[in-house]
């Protein structure tokens, strides 16, 4: 749309110019405004290009919570950008291990701050795989606190105990699935 | 597609029903016009832009102009790349402006750009641009807007937080993004010694009356990655301020390794202390090499000379020009407020952005307020540097520009965005999405002390849809967005060169009367210049063959060259003898395996070829100069070595024999 109503407002431009050739502010009296609205790269029409993180997730159908959640905290186009990331993404079995009604409420419109920071609490903005996670390892995350690894016997857990049962490569980073939601130290403490 | 076609086809209806219903409204319909983006980025056929925007062009490695609002392109100056279409960097007279220490070096990648100051406002006399591969810094001419000089940095590599300079361009500065080993020490050491081996090193370029730089002295730093700078002003004039990140030292996958601290720093110079210490001779004279390149407008020819010594000072010894304020999480921009009190250090992986002041600074390095010292550079404590924090500003805070109101202008470029936030309440007061991913931002003036904010200029750094395809590649987009209501609006997108990075504008009333519309010929001290067609000439010095030549419109003297040899060198010098604004001439002659000549009136510039085969090669005038543009031409014919061809040359007199015309 937005294209469309840069073209109308020139066209309009065009049409009115007749009116005052020595003053072409007077054209704009005619010019509806010019809107720029719509969202960001998740819009890019594109169906070649490997697929980006959202994209891998929207596909997935064990990440239905997840995305709902993305969208209503408005994390859809950051997460369509260049990146890198790396996300770590629990299941909707994860969503669902959370006490009754938690996820609900965070849908809520007034907690989405709450939701925001806790769905940053997942992402860290560069490309870590699997195998260079290490035992101790502290990652700082995009809502600014830190989460740290543990790596026992092959297995790689986080904070809480959250495991990542699963990797798959984005375009624009990676994503680790895992089987709990990992609450930023804020939350925790409430 | 049908959908949008028949919205398409509504909107053109209602477009042509416009006049009709709103038909002539009276002039000077303020109101309305606040409301409409394609008026006021609308610069009528004939009408003059308000601004120019001086834009970095990256990996291109030169620099562009476009008007503004209107985003019109109005030119490409090449600066670190050659330019077959201009004859940059293939002329005998440019090639020394891009020779460096390890030779001629025909491209590079031109980061920022900055316009020389006066009193901590843009003055108009040059732009600077650096060159972050192989580290260089140039001054660019904004009267004939030319690259005037470059200089090389010794001791540095990814020369990227540069070319910013101090308020009355005393200097400009150019710290290495790539720690390395010192030119004068054995740089063949492990990769992985980097701890031990590899240093910073921030370049002073002293910058004389004329614009003539060089470099004062060398502050030698630990090794990590300098980012960017801007110098202090009013109250913080006499510091300057670095964005350091790699703190961790890392050597190798930058990308985790160089992401473990919460903290990296934003380093503040004294730079007027170093003065003081260079004056006291603490300096240590190293031996290094580097080039520096200067062009000449009376020659209209470069020079370019190695010079072999700098003088290091060791900020680890003289203890009180550096200091490391902590900043979260791999800083990058590094911005200093119009009143030189709040210096924004955005970290690309921080979840906030510090505002420090200056005076707490001041305050807290007077009480040794400090947590230790990194490598032997004191660390004051965060808190007492900061003066609060932008909380939860957006996604991956990158530049900040300010708009002299009291406002700084922010962009992210994970949540692709602009912020528009109150410096003095840390209180958000816009956000626009931009399309897509910015990275630099420009507002005129917006990082002197009198920014002129009508409007900020965003660079994208990714396009994806916005423009026709034009396969894999498309040009990064720059948006422009009015900004002199509460909210930004967003009033025009254009393609840009190359890749943007930082980039200047300026209002076009300082400097659009500098602009020079040609060079005086009877100044033109070329060795090689032809004044008028009785000075042309062809002299041959064994198999070196120069031929003086004029080019008006719409002839060459000579156009007809006879007694060229195989294995001779012939120097085209081509005098352009026209007096008149916008008349450029071209030489191009067949199977120059370089470029053209492009010969500004009153100027001349020579081409250097060698011909590989005997017969009849033509030249001919590339820029259309007339209506006989066409019949500008010539032949210059080759014959094999050894032969006994007269050295000819002649304009109109070369005539067929009587008879041959006839002969059958």
């Amino acid at each position: 749309m937005k294209k469309l109503s840069i073209v109308l407002s020139l066209l309009a431009l065009v049409c009115c110019s007749s009116c005052n050739n020595d003053e072409t502010t007077s054209a704009a009296a005619m010019a509806p405004a010019a809107t720029a609205t719509g969202g960001g790269q998740e819009n890019v029409k594109d169906d070649m290009s490997a697929k980006d993180i959202v994209k891998v997730a929207v596909g997935s159908k064990d990440h239905t919570t997840l995305v709902a959640a993305l969208k209503q905290a408005d994390l859809v186009t950051s997460l369509s950008n260049a990146g890198p990331f790396t996300v770590f993404a629990p299941t909707d079995e994860a969503f669902a291990k959370l006490p009754a009604g938690t996820v609900d409420g965070l849908m809520k419109p007034e907690q989405k701050d709450a939701l925001v920071n806790i769905l940053q609490y997942h992402v860290a903005v560069s490309v870590i795989k699997a195998e260079s996670l290490t035992d101790g390892q502290v990652l700082g995350m995009v809502n600014g606190d830190n989460v740290t690894v543990h790596v026992k016997d092959g297995k790689i857990t986080l904070n809480n105990g959250a495991a990542i049962v699963g990797s798959v490569q984005a375009s624009n980073g990676i994503i680790h699935i895992i089987d709990g939601v990992l609450l930023p130290p804020a939350a925790e403490k409430k | 597609m049908k959908k949008l076609h028949s919205v398409l086809a509504a909107s053109i209806l209602v477009g042509a029903l416009l006049p009709l219903s709103f038909s002539c409204q009276p002039k000077n319909a303020g109101n309305a016009v606040s409301g409409d983006a394609a008026i006021k980025s609308y610069v009528a056929p004939g009408q003059y832009d308000k601004f120019y925007n001086f834009v970095s062009g990256g990996f291109s490695g030169q620099l562009s102009i476009y008007g503004l609002p209107s985003g019109r392109l109005l030119r490409v100056v090449p600066v670190f790349s050659n330019d077959a279409e201009k004859g940059y960097g293939y002329s005998e007279e440019t090639k020394p402006m891009l020779q460096t220490s390890h030779g001629a070096v025909p491209w590079d990648d031109l980061h920022h750009t900055e316009l020389s100051q006066t009193n901590g406002e843009i003055d108009g006399r040059w732009i600077f641009a650096n060159a972050n591969n192989t580290p260089r810094v140039a001054r660019i001419d904004l009267s004939t807007y030319r690259t005037a000089e470059i200089i090389e940095l010794p001791n540095s590599a990814g020369n990227h937080s540069s070319p910013f300079i101090t308020e009355n361009t005393e200097y400009v500065v150019a710290g290495t993004r790539f720690s390395v080993p010192p030119d004068n020490a054995n740089g063949d050491v492990p990769i992985n010694s980097y701890r031990k081996n590899f240093k910073g090193s921030i370049s002073f370029i002293k910058v004389g009356k004329e614009g003539d730089m060089d470099i004062a002295f060398q502050l030698r730093c630990p090794g990590v990655n300098f980012d960017l700078s801007h110098s202090g002003k009013g109250p913080s004039s006499g510091w300057f301020f670095f964005s350091c990140y790699n703190t961790e030292q890392a050597n190798t996958l930058l990308e985790v390794n160089a992401s473990k601290r919460d903290k990296d720093f934003v380093m503040a110079v004294n730079w007027k202390k170093a003065e003081e210490y260079l004056k006291a001779g603490k300096g240590t004279k190293e031996t290094v090499r580097y080039a520096h390149n200067v062009y000449n407008e009376k020659t209209h020819s470069a020079t370019s000379e190695i010079k072999t010594s700098v003088t290091v000072l060791d900020t680890r010894e003289l203890k009180d020009i550096c200091y490391f304020i902590p900043c979260p999480k791999s800083p990058h921009g590094c911005d200093v407020d119009p009143t030189g009190e709040f210096i924004v250090g955005s970290g690309k992986l921080a979840a906030l952005v510090p505002v420090f002041s200056f005076e707490k600074l001041q305050k807290a390095i007077a009480a040794k307020d400090f947590i230790g010292d990194y490598d032997g550079i004191p660390v004051v404590k965060y808190e007492s540097a900061l003066y609060g924090e932008l909380k939860k500003p957006g996604l991956g805070p990158l530049h900040t520009e300010f708009d002299g109101k009291g406002n700084a202008i922010t962009t992210f470029f994970v949540s692709s965005e602009i912020v528009k936030w109150n410096i003095k309440d840390l209180k958000i007061l816009d956000r626009q999405p931009t399309y897509y991913s910015p990275g630099h931002l420009c507002i005129p003036g917006g990082d002197t002390r009198k920014p002129n904010a009508q409007y900020v200029i965003v660079y994208n750094k990714i396009t994806k849809d916005r423009y026709l395809p034009t396969g894999p590649e498309l040009a990064q987009s720059a948006q422009l967005f009015d900004i002199t209501g509460d909210k930004m609006q967003l009033i025009l997108d254009f393609p840009t060169i190359g890749e943007p990075h930082y980039a200047q504008a300026v209002s076009a009333d300082l400097i659009k009367n500098n602009s020079v519309k040609f060079y005086k010929l009877e100044e033109n001290k070329n060795p090689f210049v032809a004044k008028g067609e009785a000075e042309t000439k062809v002299e041959r010095k064994g198999n070196r063959v120069d031929v003086y030549l004029t080019a008006i419109r719409s002839h060459f003297a000579p156009d007809n060259i006879e007694g060229i040899k195989m294995g001779d060198e012939v120097y085209w010098h081509v005098t352009n003898l026209e007096q008149d604004w916008d008349v450029p001439h071209g030489f191009a002659i067949k199977s120059a395996p370089n470029a053209e000549l492009l010969i500004m009136p009153g100027e001349t510039q020579t081409l250097k070829w060698s011909p590989e085969k005997p017969g009849i090669y033509p030249f001919y005038c590339t820029d259309f100069c007339s209506a006989l543009h066409q019949e500008m031409q010539g032949y210059v014919r080759v014959s094999p070595a050894g032969s006994n061809t007269p050295l000819l040359f002649s304009t109109g007199k070369n005539l067929p024999e009587p008879d041959s015309a006839v002969a059958k």
